[in-house]
């Protein structure tokens, strides 16, 4: 199956697609404050690639999003009725401090707990970015403070409002930690060459921690790192985590990206004191957005694998190697003036999903290990503005546990309906 | 969760008190324990539902190997941390191994649904099974496992104890577990290393350590330690699917014809319990709740209670069908596993089985497919 993935993500690869952009095209996003300095943008640019406004005369320009829903999901027969949501508030604020030196920042309330849930003591209210830009050149720019690690494309393009989906990518959520944010230092850069764009990306930063395979989900988990109260100030290793990316965007193709991510995770040490070997996770991620010229036919997509150094005595839960993604296909059929609204769009949309959180055969009889999901979401989304989205899903999802049973407590074939709205404000 | 083809993981008929209980056994019995939440250091699966996947049989890779024991004098390894060895280890700890001179067995998870029906089974009952077996013609005899009972344990309404203080006993697949309370102190302690009131000491490894006398803090408090004990009491049993079909019909005739049902019993019946939809109901879950010689091929050297080593639990035939679906589209049948399909689980059955067994050998191909069929739709 993986490899039918493999071969659907190098044919979109194949097809001929215009200048890189994110599902909601961010050029149309109303930006009165100063732009970001790059003629063109990459899945890097998102943080500054917002519909800031300027505060006055001052240095100052402040945004945010929002985003709520109601959902009804029945999985295996069982519902617990309509839910509604108040998944998060953001606010960001930036400011040009002095030529070349920027900063900004984003505090979010979050009630849709992406760490561990089963350690989630409620919603959180954090700040999820705050970082200083340093400009000596456009090649070599200094990041440093509360950074989202380059891992993939989503982590750092991740705003409700550009989305045509109520739900977050479950690979992106639930495999990889989204918004996965540390405190650390790194360089970023872009060169422009014709139609061409190159960025990279590289950080170090705090890191994940035991939580990971030692968790309520019972699985491996990155996630679950997002849940340690101390992981702002406290590494669990003692050793960075290093993240970097490379991106190639193209006026006439879109962009993609390799990143990876990987360090010790482990409390290998006690008062000094060697208590366990040192254990590695590492991620390689792919990422994808273009448009398809013409058709105006917007396509992202990202996939990731994820290996994890497993001590050799422990539960085959807890897996070694991990894979997902998504694919999201969005396309507009109304665009023009609806109502009062001379911007508006109606889009169709489809975002396809596969994770498979534990990706190997069990020691005990060469059979597969399963606990893997697939989801295909259909959707229908309202713009009336580029920065406001209503959005309407259907979710149908099938779930194996380990072994591959298809009933189990949390398993099991799945419907859901949501309705949404997110804007930026 | 209740599949309603099958009935695995659904409640009998609960009042709504008892329905919010059951709710609440439901999430700690599939809720995975960590470190953090008193898993280990020495474990076999961090969850109930991890070794009884929708509340059905285990599946290999979680397994657990029991050791010391060879005769009904006791365990002689228990300061080798007997009777279960860790099969797994939090990171740090030392991996657990079998002390030199220790026989053992390995015991795959058997079906969680139902066992409240076989825990109401008057134990005058049970007794009555052994004692019609004396001049079975099939050399079937069985008898019930004899077993001292913890303090902690509460014996059971009608319990008919032996005089020399034990009690019968029928979980486990030497049914040396009195009920289903012990059974989940055992299951939290040996197989998560979670420790609660009733076993507040935690499995370790001699090999590290010498054996803990000092009690550990309850890493499981009483009312989730209850209403787990609730949960699996209250689970429905199975559902036999196609039971009308005219193969399934003609199987289960020869199933009876053959022998089979001399232990493997359609119908028990349960007496009284505190739980209404428990009371004085007859179920299907082809078991005797006795233990039985199953001959040399079976005879691990290891047992527990008054069973000899060759001599195990007939286990409930009910959710057979369904094992496919837990035990990833394989099925791992007879104690450990060590049987890949139930033709040949039925030729493995050795001791007092080998008479059905050899009958099953002799029915017709399509008789022998009917009776396939038969256990399949269980």
């Amino acid at each position: 199956m993986k490899i039918i993935l493999s071969a659907l993500f190098i044919t979109i690869l194949l097809f001929y697609f215009h200048p890189a952009s994110a599902q909601i095209d961010s050029s149309l996003l109303i930006t009165p404050a100063k732009k970001d300095t790059a003629k063109h943008t990459l899945s890097m640019d998102a943080i500054y690639n917002r519909p800031f406004k300027k505060l006055g005369s001052s240095s100052l320009s402040i945004g945010g999003y929002v985003e709520s829903d109601v959902q009804y999901t029945n999985t295996s027969g069982i519902t617990n009725g309509d839910q509604f949501q108040f998944r998060r508030f953001s606010l960001f604020v930036s400011s040009t401090i002095a030529p070349h030196i920027k900063f900004l920042s984003e505090i979010e309330y979050e009630d849709d707990p992406s760490g561990d849930a089963g350690e989630a003591a409620g919603p959180e209210f954090g700040v999820e970015y705050a970082a200083l830009d340093i400009e000596f050149n456009p090649l070599i720019n200094l990041r440093g403070g509360m950074i989202l690690n380059p891992i993939g494309g989503f982590n750092e393009n991740h705003d409700g409002p550009k989305y045509e989906f109520t739900d977050r990518p479950i690979a992106m959520t639930q495999m990889l930690p989204d918004t996965w944010n540390n405190p650390g230092f790194g360089l970023y850069g872009k060169k422009y060459s014709g139609h061409w764009m190159y960025g990279y990306e590289a950080y170090i930063t705090g890191g994940f921690n035991d939580s990971i395979i030692n968790n309520s989900q019972g699985k491996t988990f990155l996630p679950a790192a997002k849940s340690s109260i101390t992981r702002f100030n406290t590494s669990a290793s003692g050793e960075p985590l290093y993240t970097g990316k490379l991106s190639f965007g193209n006026d006439q193709i879109g962009e993609i990206g390799l990143s990876y991510m990987g360090g010790v995770y482990n409390t290998w040490r006690v008062e000094g004191a060697q208590v366990d070997n040192k254990r590695s996770v590492n991620v390689f991620d792919v990422n994808f957005n273009g448009t398809i010229p013409g058709l105006h036919t917007n396509i992202i997509s990202e996939w990731a694998w994820v290996f994890v150094d497993i001590p050799p005595d422990y539960t085959p839960e807890y897996a070694h190697k991990q894979f997902g993604g998504f694919i999201d296909v969005v396309q507009p059929i109304i665009h023009g003036r609806i109502l009062d609204w001379d911007n508006a769009t109606v889009n169709i949309a489809v975002r396809g999903e596969y994770v498979d959180w534990n990706d190997g055969v069990f020691a005990a009889t060469g059979q597969k290990m399963y606990n893997d999901l697939w989801s295909i979401m259909p959707a229908i989304s309202f713009r009336p503005t580029p920065q406001t989205v209503l959005r309407l899903n259907y979710r149908r999802q099938t779930q194996n546990d380990i072994t591959g049973n298809k009933i189990g407590a949390a398993i099991g074939p799945t419907a859901g309906l949501s309705f949404g709205l997110s804007t930026y404000f | 969760m209740i599949n309603p083809e099958n009935g695995l993981c659904g409640p009998i008929t609960l009042t709504s008190s008892q329905t919010l209980l059951f709710s609440a056994g439901n999430d700690q019995f599939f809720a995975n324990r960590t470190s953090a939440t008193g898993l280990g250091p020495y474990f076999v699966a961090t969850s109930c539902g991890s070794c009884h996947s929708s509340d059905n049989r285990g599946h290999p890779f979680t397994t657990l190997t029991r050791f010391g024991q060879t005769d009904s004098t006791g365990n002689k390894f228990l300061a080798e941390g007997a009777p279960q060895l860790g099969t797994f280890c939090l990171p740090g700890y030392t991996p657990e191994t079998l002390p030199a001179g220790a026989t053992s067995t390995k015991l795959i998870a058997p079906i969680t649904a139902g066992v409240g029906f076989l825990e109401a089974v008057p134990d005058s009952e049970i007794i009555a099974m052994a004692d019609a077996n004396v001049n079975n013609p099939n050399g079937v005899r069985g008898h019930p496992n004899y077993n001292t009972i913890p303090s902690y344990v509460t014996p059971l309404n009608g319990a008919i104890p032996r005089p020399d203080g034990k009690y019968i006993c029928r979980f486990g697949r030497k049914a040396a577990v009195y009920n289903l309370f012990q059974q989940v102190a055992m299951a939290y302690n040996h197989d998560m290393g979670i420790t609660s009131s009733y076993m507040p000491y935690n499995p370790f490894n001699y090999q590290d350590e010498a054996m803990p006398t000092t009690a550990s803090t309850a890493e499981i408090d009483n009312n989730t330690f209850y209403s787990v004990v609730f949960y699996v009491t209250a689970l429905q049993t199975p559902i036999q699917r196609n039971a009308t079909d005219a193969t399934v019909l003609q199987g289960q005739n020869a199933f009876v014809k053959i022998g089979c049902a001399d232990c493997h019993k359609q119908n028990l019946t349960t007496g009284y319990s505190p739980i209404a939809g428990l009371a004085y109901q007859t179920f299907q879950p082809f078991t005797d709740l006795l233990v039985h010689d199953m001959g040399p091929g079976d005879d691990d050297h290891y047992t527990e209670g008054d069973a000899l080593t060759s001599e195990w639990r007939t286990t409930p035939l009910w959710g057979l069908g369904l094992a496919p679906g837990v035990q990833g589209g394989d099925v791992y049948l007879m104690h450990d596993g060590r049987a890949h399909s139930i033709q040949q689980a039925i030729q493995m059955h050795g001791g007092e089985s080998t008479v059905s067994a050899a009958n099953f050998s002799k029915l017709s191909s399509a008789d022998q497919t009917a009776v396939i069929k038969f256990l399949q739709s269980l």
